[in-house]
């Protein structure tokens, strides 16, 4: 299929002795949003961690823009214009906030440029000359996002993005979101926060023990309330 | 003759001149072990045998070929660090998700065999190697005569280590290395080629070292075991300066050279043990050392 970005078939993932993802399945469309929900430890960071290839041992087959990335190291899958916005956000204390933004190369055209970006994240330009790690939680996740507009990346992988942030700026960052989807971009999302991601899915996987229990499309979300409530008890 | 608490000020200023020999050379091998350190998580118990290696390659080069002291500066710290990627590709690499304590072993092994192959090679008693032609001599201060070699070993070592300052902290290529250094999973993940980027800092970390053993060749040391000499109280200024800083780490060794150079001055019986003093009250008060990031 020509529109198929990433697909995901029987992956499992080990992390030493644990296996952590017991063949799962999955497929994101070129310019779709999708998000993973779930409950914690249920493999859905792990999911990410396996596509950026950052995890131990994988099986299975994990084809990204037609290529199979299983066996490949990190930086190559990357450069295939992969974004990767890690859940614990990964700023780095010896960079500033500005060489934080410029640190990941460029891995595709298009990205953002720095003026774009300044424009979308204000707070970024003004903290530019700040220590990363001094950031409020707010800013340090703008980075995170940011981060990865620069580089030219097209699938944008990213991990509770909401998590532990001022309403105000969830709301930024759902409209960041938005934006980004108007721009072209392909979203695989893991969210906690259901009312973060319902509006923005195209599309949204429950992951349960470490496969997909239910796919449900965003005309389906209404009638499909029950299989979420049991799912994630929302 | 003019003196200074008692002391000659001649041999008081000779005694800081040779203490920022020592200083520079402590500087340049501590600043190696603490970006080797950082990014491989290895603590290279073969710097002072690649010092000494460094040494030893620049009076073959002379011996053997005719290659001069100037070139060997180039050539010397070069092969060093090739050898330093050898090493690093064939044995190091499989050890960084282990404890310390292997590293540490296995190039300490290493300092063994290296150094156990030069004195094979030429002994213990040390070779000659002269100072070259155009930094010979000395200049007249009207206190004291100041060998235009030692002025040479400190501005070197000293620029050297500025330089290797300034990439690590003001440069694009800096800021990878301190990135990988710090989260080298997600440094590589956006696509920096983290393993490249190891092997490089090692082989240039060596160099360092190979470097440092030129300049010390001709300062009347050069025997396979002038790398074990030293590296021992390289490893208290380590201790002292602390791994988190690159300026920690020129600052300390520079320091500490002049200390030890006056504790010679003063109080001679303590001048082989003062840094380890040092050591042991900075340990006391400040267990990261002094510039270093408290975990």
């Amino acid at each position: 299929m020509v529109n198929e970005y990433l697909r995901i078939t029987d992956l499992h993932t080990f992390y030493g002795e644990s296996h952590i993802l017991h063949g799962l399945d999955l497929r994101v469309n070129r310019g779709e949003c999708v998000t993973l929900l779930g409950r914690n430890g249920a493999g859905r960071t792990t999911t990410l961690r396996s596509i950026m290839g950052l995890t131990g041992k994988r099986t299975g087959s994990i084809m990204l823009n037609g290529r199979e990335v299983i066996d490949m190291a990190p930086h190559h899958i990357a450069r295939l214009g992969v974004g990767f916005c890690p859940e614990e956000r990964a700023i780095y204390a010896s960079l500033s906030c500005e060489e934080n933004l410029l640190l990941p190369p460029r891995v595709g055209s298009g990205g953002m440029s720095l003026d774009e970006i300044y424009a979308m994240f204000p707070n970024l330009y003004e903290r530019r000359h700040s220590q990363g790690t001094r950031l409020s939680g707010g800013e340090q996740q703008m980075l995170a996002m940011a981060r990865i507009l620069r580089t030219g990346a097209r699938l944008l992988l990213l991990d509770e993005i909401s998590e532990g942030l001022a309403p105000v700026i969830v709301q930024k960052l759902a409209q960041v979101i938005r934006d980004l989807k108007v721009k072209g971009y392909t979203i695989l999302l893991v969210e906690q926060n259901f009312r973060f991601a319902a509006p923005l899915a195209d599309r949204m996987y429950v992951v349960e023990h470490g496969q997909i229990a239910a796919e449900i499309h965003q005309h389906e979300i209404n009638e499909k309330q029950h299989v979420l409530q049991d799912l994630l008890g929302v | 003759m003019t003196s200074l608490f008692g002391i000659p000020i001649q041999a008081l200023m000779g005694q800081v001149i040779l203490g920022l020999v020592n200083g520079s050379f402590y500087a340049i091998l501590s600043l190696g072990l603490a970006v080797i350190f950082g990014m491989l998580n290895i603590i290279n118990f073969a710097h002072g045998a690649l010092f000494m290696m460094g040494a030893f390659v620049a009076w073959m080069g002379m011996e053997y070929l005719g290659i001069s002291y100037w070139w060997s500066l180039l050539t010397a710290p070069l092969l060093v660090g090739l050898f330093g990627i050898a090493i690093e590709r064939s044995l190091l690499q499989w050890l960084y998700k282990l404890d310390h304590l292997y590293g540490l072993l296995l190039t300490f092994g290493l300092a063994l065999i290296i150094e156990g192959f030069f004195r094979h090679l030429y002994g213990v008693s040390g070779q000659p190697f002269s100072v070259p032609d155009e930094i010979a001599g000395g200049i007249n201060l009207g206190f004291m005569f100041l060998p235009k070699y030692r002025l040479w070993v400190v501005v070197s070592s000293l620029t050297v280590c500025f330089l290797t300052w300034f990439v690590i902290e003001k440069t694009r290529l800096g800021a990878y290395l301190r990135a990988a250094t710090e989260n080298p999973k997600m440094t590589q993940a956006f696509g920096i080629n983290v393993p490249v980027m190891v092997m490089l800092t090692y082989g240039f970390g060596v160099g360092l070292a190979g470097f440092a053993g030129v300049l010390a060749a001709p300062t009347g040391q050069l025997s396979p075991l002038m790398g074990s000499n030293l590296i021992i109280t390289v490893f208290a200024v380590v201790v002292i300066g602390g791994m988190g800083s690159i300026l920690g780490a020129i600052v300390t060794g520079v320091s500490l050279g002049v200390v030890e150079g006056l504790t010679k001055v003063f109080y001679p019986e303590a001048s082989a043990t003062v840094v380890f003093v040092i050591m042991a009250i900075v340990l006391m008060f400040r267990p990261s050392g002094l510039f270093g990031k408290e975990k």
